[in-house]
């Protein structure tokens, strides 16, 4: 382990350049599959990117509870929860696509609705076909299959109801990563809950408690990778309260 | 593909987008579904891959949608401490 830093710093400097290498033809081979939208896209299959959506939608979920002051009625209370989802996964497109600007704009125009006509919003989930559509949809015969497809598909990504092909077609290579990434963020998530709440009622109980909770945290770790940030997050704090009680 | 291109020449408009351009766009597309990354992108046609595109959006919303409920009922029957211990785990 311990030789000659001289030689060392030289060696890791070659393999460094070999590793700089590979990585650079593979993101030349990236680059050259996704030609314009390299530039701005985002992550979508990062851990990372994954990870701070995931806090950003606790917290986000944890407001619109608190907010609403009391359990909802179980049929608006999933609703509330996919608005947030929603919400937070839109603001971390950082607003370079149109489906994520459409997400945040349609909740503004319903909370301004809401506020001025004071009437009770139906639901704020743009995913609803409003009967203007069919006005405006143009069922021309000579539309191709491809070009029929392709307003169906505009329909479902929201903001892209109006747009030529090409534009739908990025929006929708660029809705898919993140649409996955939530899914994947939110069952992580729903994993640990159910995870940790099957296994103990309260932390704050007795040391026999705690070991019934690691050992539903290590299950629900050994199942998605992305649930051992949180296991290892919860142990953390799991050694700091009970103390000498935790034996990792 | 002379058939592919025929069928997508025919709309009238402003296209300045050239039909290579779409079906780049498309097979970009197509990178991405679940189903059709195995085969070979040749025999799939581009109706197709819209066709399954529109199919895995609506698995993918509902399966949001199915997971948003089962997150608010997991966070109701949560002990309001654990949840707590979670959001200041993940805001730290």
């Amino acid at each position: 382990m311990i030789s000659n830093p001289v030689a060392n710093s030289s060696d890791r400097a070659r393999e460094s350049s070999k590793k700089k290498k590979k990585r650079r033809s593979q993101s030349a081979r990236d680059q050259s599959e996704n030609t314009t939208q390299s530039r701005t896209a985002i992550p979508w299959k990062s851990e990372a990117q994954q990870q701070a959506y995931s806090s950003k939608l606790l917290q986000a979920i944890r407001q619109a509870r608190q907010g609403s002051s009391a359990p909802a009625a179980p049929r608006r209370g999933g609703g509330a929860v996919r608005e947030a989802a929603d919400r937070v996964l839109a603001a971390a497109a950082k607003g370079r696509t149109r489906w994520s600007r459409a997400i945040l704009t349609n909740r503004l125009k319903i909370k301004f609705m809401k506020n001025r006509r004071q009437r009770v919003a139906v639901t704020a989930s743009s995913r609803l076909k409003k009967p203007r559509v069919s006005i405006l949809r143009l069922k021309c015969k000579n539309l191709s299959t491809v070009q029929r497809k392709a307003r169906v598909l505009g329909r479902l990504v929201p903001g892209c109801r109006k747009q030529p092909l090409p534009v739908v077609l990025e929006e929708v290579t660029d809705y898919i990563p993140a649409l996955e990434m939530q899914i994947r963020a939110m069952a992580a998530l729903a994993e640990l809950l159910s995870g940790s709440a099957s296994g103990s009622s309260s932390i704050e109980e007795r040391a026999w408690g705690v070991p019934t909770v690691k050992k539903s945290l290590k299950q629900v770790a050994g199942k998605c990778p992305a649930a051992e940030f949180f296991v290892r997050m919860h142990q953390k704090y799991l050694c700091a309260t009970v103390g000498s009680h935790v034996v990792m | 593909m002379s058939s592919r291109r025929s069928r997508s020449s025919r709309q009238p408009g402003p296209s300045r987008i050239t039909d290579d351009q779409i079906n780049d766009l498309v097979s970009k597309l197509q990178q991405l579904l679940p189903e059709i990354q195995d085969r070979r992108s040749k025999k799939v046609s581009s109706a197709r891959v819209l066709q399954e595109t529109c199919n895995y959006i609506r698995n993918l919303h509902k399966e949001v949608d199915d997971l948003s409920e089962r997150l608010s009922g997991l966070l109701e029957t949560t002990d309001a401490s654990q949840a707590a211990i979670i959001r200041n785990l993940l805001m730290q």
